[in-house]
């Protein structure tokens, strides 16, 4: 199974503003990119038409394992607003 | 401004625990949790050890839900193709007292929540807390949006990333080195299933500890719980060893890859995955505790870094309880003298080193420094099964005697200097 489809499973209540904010600057310098293979849910990718580092916040599940490996500090990260974000039913 | 008794943020079992006893004590107490109720946001692995917590949270934890107590403990070392499985089972855990229990977060931390209510605390979700109000140097409420809310004491319960204790200048930034990442997922299965599967009577749990291939060398290893109709299938990996990948596999195919090997679907064949989470652990121990106190403020659970891995247990839930009851004593304590000053808070810290929490974080410092050794991950499980593979099979040809299989796997893997050292390093767990 795809780990789209597994968070798919899970209720999200998005907000319609992102969480994750990144600091291109920083990501078009950085070229690990840890921030790829560390988050549980495949959230980030590099547009290759525009170099720029994407995240897709819609599926964040709020581990901060981003925040904690960029040690380049381009990621501003913040929970989601009340009420929003993931909603663990069994967690 | 007015200011009630206490403020505490994060409904976990920290946090709640601590306003279960500042509501008994007859204070006045606001817990702020960002989720929709108290356990939304939180994960676990998971299973509680009872012993620890039970005058903790006296009278009510006889009734508290748990899944089923764990009378099974199952070790799965694992090569690329190949694996060894341990099974220890005692008969005194299958009579009460129960020594530990497998768990959700969203049933139990819920169910907490409505005790700490009925003892008259206002458990407030959907409301996340953006910010420290400072007076003098000292921590006097909180700020969440637009609103300010006044307290003679907060106690900081938000968890592992605890941007409170951050921001109250308590710890410095996370670094990766010190925190893994844990992925769980969640398998539905009827009861019986279950039981047969695993071998239980009903109510009866049994707990699966992986270690070996399935990290790909990294630091860390996966887990398996059985609740009551549902398993806890998940994986832990260093932040640091996942970032610092040469040819980067990302934790979402670390996952797969592990719920697809043979000795993983036997256990959760026909589940349906109904839950997808992940959460991160402080893997520090003693050394990731940051200072625990400032003027007006308290910091306990994960927030504080209290999380212990010996290898074959992780130890986190049982501190938050523990740090989060011993919390409230200390601010009931100061909120009798009126006297919130740092150096009376300082008493925390005296009495959590009093109790398991700092000392058994104290015994356990050193742990870190032999589980960190990469050779668990990879020579290890490998010298265990090509040595198994060397005693089994039998071949055309002459069989060598034993012992000169055995020694021969001993001397590729482990009968050398670096094995000589990991033995040596042993003493320090």
């Amino acid at each position: 199974m795809k780990v789209e489809e597994k968070i798919a499973l899970d209720a999200i209540k998005n907000d319609r503003e992102s969480h994750i904010k990144l600091d291109q600057k920083i990501c078009g310098t950085c070229r690990e990119r840890m921030c790829i293979p560390v988050c549980p849910g495949h959230l980030y990718s590099l547009n290759e038409e525009t170099g720029d580092m994407v995240v897709e916040y819609a599926g964040c599940l709020e581990c901060g394992s981003c925040k904690i490996a960029c040690i380049y500090k381009s990621i501003d990260w913040d929970y989601p607003a009340d009420g929003c974000g993931v909603q663990y039913r069994y967690g | 401004m007015d200011k009630v008794d206490a403020i505490i943020v994060g409904g976990g079992l920290a946090g709640l625990t601590a306003a279960y006893h500042l509501a008994t004590a007859g204070r006045q107490v606001i817990l702020l949790e960002r989720g929709d109720v108290p356990g939304s946001k939180n994960v676990t692995g998971g299973r509680i050890y009872v012993d620890p917590i039970k005058d903790y949270l006296p009278g009510i934890i006889a009734e508290a839900p748990f899944e089923r107590h764990v009378v099974k403990e199952i070790i799965t070392v694992l090569d690329d193709d190949a694996s060894v499985q341990l099974e220890y089972a005692n008969d005194r855990w299958r009579s009460e007292p129960y020594m530990s229990y497998t768990m959700l977060r969203a049933t139990f931390d819920s169910w907490l929540a409505e005790k700490v209510s009925e003892k008259g605390a206002f458990v407030i979700p959907k409301k996340k807390v953006d910010d420290l109000l400072w007076e003098d140097g000292r921590v006097v409420g909180i700020k969440a949006g637009d609103e300010e809310i006044g307290a003679h004491i907060v106690i900081a319960a938000d968890g592992a990333l605890s941007f409170l204790a951050e921001k109250a200048g308590l710890r410095k930034p996370l670094e990766p080195r010190n925190y893994a990442v844990a992925i769980k997922e969640i398998y539905r299965l009827d009861e019986k299933t279950i039981d047969d599967r695993f071998g239980l009577q009903p109510g009866e749990g049994a707990a699966n500890l992986f270690v070996g291939a399935i990290t790909r060398g990294m630091f860390g290893g996966g887990f398996l719980y059985t609740n009551r109709d549902t398993l806890s299938l998940g994986i832990v990996v260093g932040i640091d060893d996942l970032s610092r990948q040469k040819n980067p596999v990302a934790a979402s195919q670390l996952m797969e890859e592990f719920s697809a090997r043979p000795e993983v679907q036997r256990w959760i064949r026909g589940g349906e995955l109904k839950e997808y989470a992940a959460h991160i652990i402080s893997e520090a121990g003693a050394g990731g505790i940051p200072k625990l106190y400032t003027g007006g403020m308290l910091v306990a659970g994960d927030a504080a870094g209290f999380s212990l891995n010996l290898g074959l247990t992780v130890r986190g839930m049982e501190f938050a309880v523990a740090s989060g009851a011993i919390a409230a004593g200390v601010a009931d304590e100061a909120l009798a003298k009126g006297d919130l000053s740092a150096t009376f808070l300082s008493r925390y810290e005296q009495k959590l080193k009093e109790s398991f929490v700092l000392s058994d974080m104290e015994t356990f410092r050193h742990t870190r420094d032999v589980l960190e050794n990469k050779r668990l991950f990879t020579v290890y499980p490998k010298f265990l099964s090509e040595l198994l593979a060397a005693l089994f099979t039998i071949g055309k040809g002459k069989k060598e005697p034993l012992y000169t299989s055995a020694k021969a796997a001993a001397r590729k893997y482990v009968l050398n200097w670096e094995g000589c050292k990991d033995l040596l390093s042993m003493r320090k767990m």
